[in-house]
C-alpha cells in the first residue's frame, strides 16, 4: 500500500482558558483519497483542519503522531511551517465574502501564494494565477484578475479561493465547508469544480461538512465526529450501513426527496456516546 | 483632547450639510458674539462719552437694527472677507490671522508627523500583542499622553530640556538674534530659512520646534494609537487574515500586507481629524513657548477681549474642522476601492 | 462567583451590577489605580479642612517661595501660601466641576439625544444638525469663546465646558433611543395611548442613563483638562482660588527658580486626569460583554 500522506494519532486541543478540550484523540490516516469529516456544528471538525496548519493560536496541540509526508508537523519551527502552508497543505475557507482580502485585486491574491513559494517574476507568477483561474472555470480570467471581491459573485468567489489554495500544487488541501456560504445553484458546480481538480491532480482532499449526502457523493471515506472524538469511520458508499447511533441519528435526521411527510427525527443523545474508547 | 467627528450623509448630501453647518457655525459665532455682558459701544466711546455719541457709535454698529437684520449683516461682512479690524493690532483681523497660521501649521505638521509615527506603529503592535504585557504598556503610555496638561508639561519639558540640559531651543521660533535674518516668503521659517540658504536660521528653528511638536505629538498619539489598535483588531479578526496565513505568509507579512493596507484609509481620516484637534494643543502650548502663531494670537485676543478677532478666529477654526472633515470624506472616497 | 448559603439580603440589581463593575475594575491594576486615586480625591475634598495643614488663602510674605520642607509640604508660593493647602483645598474645586458639568451636561445631552432618537424625521435632523456645528469645534477653543463672551470666572467657565460636551452624550442617547424605539413594550405603551414626551422620559430615558453615566466618567479627564487649560488662561478661575490650572499660571513667572510652584498642581491634575482615563479604560472593558464572561 502506498505511503500516506497525513498520519493523525490521538489529536488532542485544547483553545486557551477552556476548561474541556475542544478536540479529545482523534486518530486516523489520510492515503490520496477524498476524506469527508461530518458531524455537527461545534464538534470540532474546523479545529482539526486548522490544527493541521497549525493556525490555532493560543490553542495547546499534542498528538502522539502527526506525520505529514514525512514531517512530523509538531516538531517543525514556525519558519518550517511558513513553507508547508499553502506550498503543501492549504486550506479552502467557507466564505469567500470574507475570505478574501477587500481591497486587494483578485488576481494578486491568487498570485501571492505563488510568489511567495516560487522563485519567479511578477509576470510569471501572474500568468500562472491566470491559468489557474481558467482551471477553475473562469470565463475572463483576465477582467476577473482586475477585480476586487465585492465585484465577483459567491461561487466566482469560491472558484478564486479553490485557484488560490491549489495554485502551489500542494499534497493535501483541506476544504471546511467550501460551499456552505454559496447559492444552493452553484454549490454542484463549484464541488464539481474541486473534485475534478483534486482527482486530476492526485491531491488529499479533507471535506468538513454537515452535509452526509454531499460527503457521500464527493468522498471515499468520512469520519463522523461527535463532541470532539471521532465516533466512527466509514466507507462512503457503506454510510447506510453505519453501526454506530450517533450517525444512524443524523442520517435520520436527513431530508429525503420522496421520503415521507413524517417529521425528521431528532437526534437522541446519549452520554456514552461521550466516553473515549479504551 | 476631544476628538470630534461631523458625519455626512452620503455624496448628495455633503454640499447640503456642508453649507448648513457653515451656517450653524456663523450663527454659533453671531450669537456668541453677542452675548457679551461688556458693551462694546462703552469699550469704544470711553466712559464719559455724551449721551449723543453713544447713540451715533451704537447705530452705526448697527445695534439699533433686529437681531435678524445684525446677522444678516454679519453674514455680508463674512462673504465679503470683511471680518472687521482688530481693536489691539489695528489691522484687518483676516490680515492679523493669515501672518499668524503659518508659525501654527509649521508646528502642527511637525506635531502631527510626530504623532502619527508614533501613534500607528504603537498601535498595530498593541493590537498584535493584545492583552499581553506590550498592549498593556503601550495603552499606559497613551493614556499618559492623553492625560497630560499639555501647557504644564509644556513648561516641565522648558525647565528640563532647555533650561537644564541646553539641549533645545527654548521659547520663540528661533533665537533672539536670527529674528530678522531671512525675509518672510511662504511664512514658513523652516522652508524661508532653507530658501534663504541660512542654515544656522533653519538649524535654530529645527531646534526651537522640536521640544513643542514633540509634546503635541505625544498627547495626539494617544488617540491615534488607540484608534489604530481598534482599526487593526477588527482586521485581525477577519477571515482574510487566515486566508494569508493559510497561503505561507508570515505574521509579519500577514500583518503589513494584509490587515494594515484595510486600515490605510481610516488612519488618514483620523489622523487628519486629529491635526484638526492639534489646534486645540496649540492654543496652550504657543502660550507656554511663546510661539507667535494663532493659538497665541487668539488667547492675546481673550486676555484683551477683542472679541471681534476673537471671533474670528474661532471661526476659522470651526471652518477648519469642516474642511478636515470634508477632505477624510474625500480622501475614503478615493482610496477604498469598495466605494467606487 | 461563590453563591452564600445564607443569602437573605440581596442587593437591588443596579446596585449589584455595580458592584459586578467594581470588582470586575479592581481585577485589572490599571483600573484600580483609578479607582484608587479618585477615592483619594473625594476623601480629601470631603475632608479638606482637616487634611490642610494650612489656611489656603493665608498669606505669610516673611516666607513666599519657600521650597518644600520646614512645616511646608510643598513649599510656599509667592504671597507666602501654603501650596499642599492651597492643593487639598483645590480638590474640591476639580470635584466642583466635574459634578456640576456632569449635571448640567447629563440632562442636556439625554433629552436631545433621547428625543431626536425616538421622534427621528425632520426633529431627528434637526437636532443633529445642531449637535454637528457643536462638534465642528475642538471643545477647548468653543469653551474659549464662551468664557470669552461671558466674562471669565469659574462659573463660566464650567457653563462654557457644559455647552460644549453635550453633542457626544447626545448622539449616544440618540443612538440607543433608536434602539429602544422599535421594542415591543414601547409600541405597547404607544398603542395604549401614552403620549411620546412620556415615554421618552418614562420609559427611554432610563434605558439610556447607564451608557450615558458611562460616557460621562470617560468625558471627565477631558473636562478637567480643558478646565485646567481655562485657569491657565486666566480664563477660568480667578485668584486667589486654589484651582490647580490657576495655581499654575501664576506660579510660571517663578518656575526656572521655585519649580515647586508648577510641579505639585501640574502632578495632580495629570494624577486625576490620568486616573479617569484609566478607569474609563476599564469601564470600557467591564461593559464589553465578551470580556466579562472572559473573566
Ligand atoms: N477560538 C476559540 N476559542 C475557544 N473555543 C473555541 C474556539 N473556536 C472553537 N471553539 C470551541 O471548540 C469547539 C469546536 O469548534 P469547531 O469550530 O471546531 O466546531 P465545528 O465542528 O467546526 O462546528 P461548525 O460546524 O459550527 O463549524 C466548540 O465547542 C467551540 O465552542
Ligand atoms: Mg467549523
Amino acid at each position: 500500500m502506498e505511503k500516506p500522506i497525513l498520519e493523525v494519532d490521538n489529536l488532542r486541543i485544547r483553545y486557551g482558558g477552556a476548561s474541556t478540550e475542544a478536540v479529545r484523540g482523534v486518530t486516523f490516516t489520510l492515503g490520496r483519497e477524498r476524506l469527508g469529516i461530518v458531524g455537527e456544528s461545534g464538534s470540532g471538525k474546523s479545529t482539526v483542519g486548522r490544527a493541521l496548519l497549525r493556525l490555532l493560536p493560543g490553542a495547546t496541540i499534542t498528538a502522539d503522531t502527526l506525520r505529514f509526508g514525512d514531517r512530523e508537523l509538531l516538531t517543525l519551527s514556525e519558519r518550517e511551517m511558513l513553507k508547508v502552508r499553502g506550498r503543501h497543505m492549504s486550506m479552502i475557507l467557507q466564505d469567500p465574502k470574507f475570505s478574501l482580502n477587500p481591497i486587494r485585486r483578485v488576481g494578486d491574491q491568487v498570485a501571492e501564494t505563488y510568489l511567495r513559494h516560487f522563485r519567479c517574476s511578477k509576470t510569471e507568477a501572474r500568468d500562472k494565477a491566470l491559468a489557474m483561474l481558467e482551471a477553475v472555470k473562469i470565463r475572463d480570467p483576465k477582467r476577473v484578475y482586475q477585480q476586487y471581491p465585492h465585484e465577483i459573485s459567491g461561487g466566482m468567489g469560491q472558484r478564486v479561493m479553490i485557484a488560490m489554495m491549489l495554485l502551489a500544487d500542494p499534497d493535501l488541501v483541506i476544504a471546511d465547508e467550501p460551499t456552505s456560504a454559496l447559492d444552493v445553484t452553484v454549490r454542484l458546480q463549484v464541488l464539481n469544480i474541486l473534485d475534478g481538480l483534486v482527482r486530476d491532480r492526485g491531491i488529499g482532499l479533507i471535506m468538513i461538512s454537515h452535509d452526509l449526502n454531499l460527503v457521500r457523493n464527493f468522498c471515499d471515506r468520512v469520519l463522523i465526529m461527535y463532541a470532539g472524538r471521532v465516533v466512527e469511520t466509514l466507507a462512503a458508499r457503506d454510510l447506510d450501513r453505519a453501526e454506530h447511533p450517533y450517525t444512524r441519528g443524523l442520517l435520520a435526521a436527513q431530508p429525503k426527496i420522496g421520503g415521507g411527510r413524517a417529521p425528521l427525527a431528532v437526534l437522541d443523545r446519549q452520554p456514552e456516546w461521550l466516553e473515549e474508547k479504551a | 483632547m476631544s476628538h470630534r467627528r461631523i458625519r455626512f450623509y452620503g455624496a448628495a448630501g455633503q454640499v447640503g450639510t456642508i453649507a448648513v453647518t457653515l451656517l450653524g457655525l456663523l450663527l454659533l459665532t453671531f450669537f456668541i458674539g453677542r452675548l457679551m455682558p461688556a458693551d462694546p459701544v462703552r469699550a469704544m466711546v470711553g466712559e464719559d462719552a455724551t449721551r449723543e455719541t453713544y447713540e451715533q457709535v451704537y447705530r452705526s454698529l448697527g445695534l439699533d437694527r433686529p437681531l435678524w437684520e445684525q446677522f444678516f449683516y454679519y453674514l455680508r461682512d463674512v462673504f465679503t472677507g470683511n471680518f472687521g479690524t482688530s481693536i489691539r493690532t489695528g489691522q484687518p483681523v483676516i490680515q492679523d490671522i493669515l501672518h499668524v497660521m503659518p508659525a501654527t501649521i509649521e508646528l502642527a505638521t511637525f506635531a502631527i508627523l510626530i504623532g502619527a509615527g508614533l501613534g500607528v506603529p504603537l498601535g498595530v503592535f498593541a493590537a498584535v500583542n493584545k492583552d499581553r504585557w506590550p498592549d498593556h504598556v503601550v495603552r499606559v503610555f497613551s493614556l499618559f499622553g492623553h492625560s497630560m496638561p499639555i501647557f504644564w508639561t509644556g513648561m516641565i519639558a522648558l525647565i528640563v530640556f532647555y533650561a537644564h540640559f541646553g539641549l533645545v531651543g527654548g521659547s520663540g521660533r528661533m533665537d533672539q538674534f536670527y529674528i530678522g535674518l531671512v525675509d518672510e516668503r511662504t511664512g514658513f521659517l523652516l522652508i524661508d530659512s532653507l530658501i534663504a540658504g541660512e542654515m544656522d536660521v533653519f538649524w535654530s528653528a529645527v531646534n526651537h520646534i522640536i521640544l513643542p511638536a514633540a509634546l503635541l505629538g505625544y498627547s495626539s498619539s494617544a488617540y491615534i494609537t488607540r484608534m489604530t489598535r481598534s482599526f487593526m483588531l477588527d482586521q485581525l479578526g477577519q477571515e482574510y487574515v487566515t486566508t494569508a496565513r493559510v497561503k505561507g505568509l508570515s505574521r509579519n507579512q500577514t500583518i503589513w500586507q494584509h490587515a494594515f493596507i484595510n486600515i490605510r484609509v481610516q488612519l488618514v481620516t483620523i489622523i487628519a481629524l486629529a491635526y484638526g484637534s492639534l489646534l486645540e494643543g496649540a492654543v496652550l502650548i504657543e502660550t507656554v513657548f511663546a510661539w507667535p502663531g494663532f493659538g497665541q494670537y487668539l488667547t492675546n485676543n481673550l486676555i484683551t477681549g477683542d472679541m471681534n478677532a476673537v471671533m474670528t478666529c474661532v471661526l476659522i477654526v470651526g471652518v477648519i474642522f469642516i474642511g478636515l472633515n470634508l477632505l477624510s470624506d474625500v480622501l475614503y472616497r478615493i482610496f477604498d476601492p469598495r466605494t467606487h | 462567583m461563590s453563591a452564600s448559603t445564607e443569602t437573605t439580603f440581596r442587593l437591588p440589581a443596579p446596585l449589584l451590577a455595580l458592584k459586578n463593575i467594581v470588582l470586575f475594575l479592581l481585577k485589572s491594576p490599571t483600573s484600580a489605580f483609578g479607582l484608587a486615586v479618585l477615592t483619594l480625591l473625594v476623601l480629601v475634598a470631603a475632608f479638606a479642612p482637616l487634611i490642610a495643614t494650612h489656611d489656603p488663602y493665608a498669606q505669610d510674605l516673611a516666607l513666599t517661595l519657600q521650597a518644600p520642607g520646614n512645616g511646608h509640604l510643598f513649599g510656599t508660593d509667592e504671597l507666602g501660601r501654603d501650596i499642599f493647602s492651597r492643593l487639598v483645598w483645590g480638590a474640591r474645586i476639580t470635584l466642583t466641576i466635574i459634578f456640576l458639568v456632569s449635571v448640567v451636561v447629563g440632562p442636556i445631552g439625554l433629552i436631545i439625544g433621547t428625543t431626536a432618537g425616538y421622534l427621528g424625521g425632520k426633529v431627528d435632523t434637526v437636532m443633529m444638525r445642531i449637535t454637528d456645528i457643536f462638534l465642528s469645534f475642538p471643545s477647548l477653543i468653543l469653551s474659549l469663546a464662551f468664557v470669552a463672551a461671558l466674562g471669565p470666572s469659574l462659573n463660566n467657565a464650567i457653563v462654557a465646558i457644559a455647552l460644549t460636551s453635550w453633542p457626544p452624550i447626545a448622539r449616544l442617547a440618540r443612538a440607543e433611543a433608536m434602539t429602544f424605539r422599535k421594542a415591543d413594550y414601547i409600541s405597547a405603551a404607544r398603542l395604549q395611548g401614552a403620549s411620546p414626551a412620556r415615554i421618552i422620559v418614562k420609559s427611554i430615558m432610563p434605558m439610556c442613563l447607564p451608557s450615558v453615566l458611562i460616557r460621562l466618567t470617560l468625558n471627565m479627564a477631558t473636562v478637567i483638562l480643558t478646565a485646567a487649560g481655562l485657569g491657565f488662561l486666566g480664563l477660568g478661575a480667578q485668584p486667589p482660588l486654589p484651582e490647580w490650572g490657576a495655581m499654575i499660571a501664576t506660579g510660571r513667572r517663578y518656575m526656572l527658580d521655585s519649580w515647586w510652584l508648577v510641579t505639585f498642581p501640574g502632578i495632580s491634575i495629570l494624577t486625576v486626569s490620568l486616573a479617569f482615563n484609566l478607569l474609563g479604560d476599564g469601564l470600557r472593558d467591564a461593559l464589553d460583554p465578551k470580556q466579562m464572561n472572559r473573566r
